[in-house]
């Protein structure tokens, strides 16, 4: 995938990226690429955190019926584990550079208060992702390292002999730890956007309203106006 | 001698312990029964052991078990480790007692010790896949396993092996269908030198005390008994003649205990992690509560509208 860089390095807009004029404005936000790659992984993710919590608890391990019984869970959980692994590399290769962290977004974070509340016009206007969504694919990155990485030493049936076992008793309390770690790292990515309204059409149909990103994502839409060619009558948008 | 169990009646008997009597079953609550059975134990007397592996032998042969033929690599264990077919080993160690410049050959049966407190037990997701009788017996139940190793993480003595042909584990079961029906462990019964006898725990202890004592005014003044407080006492026990350095027997652990790190897992991690889930879900819906949906309103759609030239017209 291929985005444009300005001199600085910094990521502004995609090039899959377009305003459409029109009432309302659409833009478009993820490629047909991006969206299915989006919702492999989060598929996996969701199977994972079922398949994981089944054995993390005793409460929750009727959950094991779900995949067909213990033993089925078991096998399955850690090949999830691998497609959620290269499954999310891609959407790191296609997103990590729209998620560099930006001196706005610390003052955007700042006002995280007001943002909550609902007065995102008093935070600093928001690129591609704001800082809360940078936070989240950075730990979900990061998170998602740790996840396999003691996944795999705990994955016995083929990397047992690779590890002792005191690696392993290491390796499982890391690893729940992690997952509930991203679990909750989920619930909040999962939230913001029902809460945001308007944001799930962005990974259905690809693409947002205008005033969507006005409202939340303006320093993009103005970019992405900024470059647009514009409409037949040969205007320069917001000049 | 140890007045050995007498052979069977031919009659059927009843089982004498089972479901009951559990007092402990993995990943399930049980209520324990009003009457604790009374606890049995296996005593190893690793200074009468002639490494002869009769126990071995007759652990294969009840158990049915087909342990592979492996290579000879100039020791004596046969097979190299435990494995899932083969729920006892001898392991042997030469040592140089620095005091006497005497060789010591070292045999210890190795084998699952039936903690009272059993790490394996603790570890295990899989609801009763890992029981705990009144007596003291811990076994596992295979259609309940599921195979993940988790019992391996929690054993203090690197006992479990998971099979690659049903993958689930295996380990030592004390006989307990031999026990249920007033039998004693077949590699007891099979052992030649009395090296490993079978009673109740009390018993045992008694008699351990005896074979100490007689250790002792042979010269071995640190022999001693082998039941480790850190698991709460096993109910397989040895009588050591260098009871100070367990870890001279093939590094039997001087102090077992279940990890601090499989606590930390199967403790505190479990509840915190429920809860701070728990929190998690509650704080979003507390937050659409009280600040309600995030609605793009019309002014947002007519700005974009007028940044993308359309409204100006
Ligand atoms: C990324 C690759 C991953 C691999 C290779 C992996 C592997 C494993 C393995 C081998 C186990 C032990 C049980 C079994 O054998 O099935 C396990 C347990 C678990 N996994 Fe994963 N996993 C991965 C990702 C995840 C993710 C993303 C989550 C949650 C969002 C997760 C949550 C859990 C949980 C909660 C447990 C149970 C831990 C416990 O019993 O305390 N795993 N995983
Ligand atoms: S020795 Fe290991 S397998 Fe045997 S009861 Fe103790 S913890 Fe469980
Ligand atoms: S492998 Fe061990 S811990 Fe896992 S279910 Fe079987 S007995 Fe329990």
């Amino acid at each position: 995938m291929s985005i444009d860089v300005k001199a600085n390095g910094n990521y502004e807009v995609g090039k899959d990226e377009r305003v459409h004029p029109g009432k309302p404005v659409v833009v478009d936000r993820y490629t047909a690429g991006a969206r299915i790659n989006h919702w492999i992984t989060a598929t996996s993710l969701v199977l994972l955190a079922l398949s994981g919590l089944a054995l993390f608890h005793p409460s929750l391990f009727f959950l094991t019926g779900l995949f067909g019984g213990g033993q089925l869970t078991r096998i399955i959980h850690p090949w999830i584990g691998v497609i959620l692994f290269f499954s999310f590399f891609g959407l790191f290769l296609r997103f990590w550079k729209a998620n560099l962290w930006r001196r706005d977004d610390s003052d955007w974070l700042a006002h995280g208060r007001d943002v909550l509340a609902g007065h995102e016009e008093r935070a600093p206007e928001v690129g591609k992702y704001n800082a809360g969504q940078k936070l989240v694919f950075w730990s979900m990155s990061a998170l998602i390292i740790v996840l396999i990485t003691s996944g795999v030493v705990i994955w016995d049936q083929y990397f047992s002999v690779f590890t002792t076992v005191e690696q392993k008793r290491w390796a499982v309390l890391v690893h729940s730890i992690a997952a509930i770690v991203a679990i909750c790292v989920w619930i909040i990515h999962v939230y913001s956007a029902f809460w945001v309204r308007g944001t799930i059409r962005a990974m259905t149909r690809g693409s947002v309203t205008g005033g969507w990103a006005w409202r939340h994502h303006r320093k993009w839409l103005r970019d992405l106006v900024a470059r647009t060619p514009h409409d037949k009558s040969g205007r320069t948008p917001a000049e | 001698m140890f007045p050995p169990v007498p052979n069977p009646t031919t009659q059927p008997e009843a089982p004498r312990f089972g479901e009951k009597d559990l007092i402990r079953r993995s990943a399930s609550t049980v209520t324990p029964p009003a009457e604790r059975q009374t606890e049995v134990a296996k005593l190893i007397d690793v200074s009468k052991c002639i490494g002869c592996k009769a126990c071995q032998s007759a652990c294969i042969e009840w158990n049915d078990t087909h342990p592979a033929i492996e290579t000879n690599t100039g020791i004596y264990e046969n097979p190299h480790d435990l494995t899932p077919d083969m729920f006892t080993l001898m392991r042997f160690t030469e040592w140089e007692n620095p005091e006497t410049n005497n060789l010591e050959w070292l045999i210890r049966k190795d084998g699952c010790m039936h903690c009272e407190d059993p790490g394996c037990l603790k570890a295990c997701p899989a609801p009763g896949a890992i029981v705990q009788y009144s007596n003291g017996i811990v076994d596992f139940v295979h259609e309940n396993c599921i195979g993940c190793g988790y019992c391996i993480k929690g054993c203090p003595f690197n006992i479990p092996r998971i099979s690659q042909v049903d993958h689930t584990a295996y380990k030592c079961t004390l006989c307990s269908d031999r026990v249920a029906v007033g039998q004693g462990p077949a590699c007891a019964k099979a052992c030649p030198t009395q090296a490993i006898v079978w009673g109740t725990k009390d018993e045992m202890k008694e008699w351990a005390a005896d074979r100490v004592e007689d250790l002792k005014s042979r010269g071995f003044e640190n022999a001693g008994l082998y039941d480790p407080p850190g698991v709460g006492g096993t109910h397989v026990m040895y009588v050591l003649h260098h009871a100070d350095q367990p870890q001279l027997y093939s590094n039997l652990p001087e102090n077992p205990r279940i990890s601090p790190v499989v606590e930390a897992w199967k403790g505190v991690t479990k509840y915190a992690g429920l809860a701070v889930l728990g929190i998690a879900a509650a704080t979003g819906f507390m937050h659409y509560l009280v600040a309600g949906p995030n609605r793009v309103s019309e002014e947002d759609e007519e700005a974009a509208e007028r940044l993308t030239g359309e409204g100006r017209s």
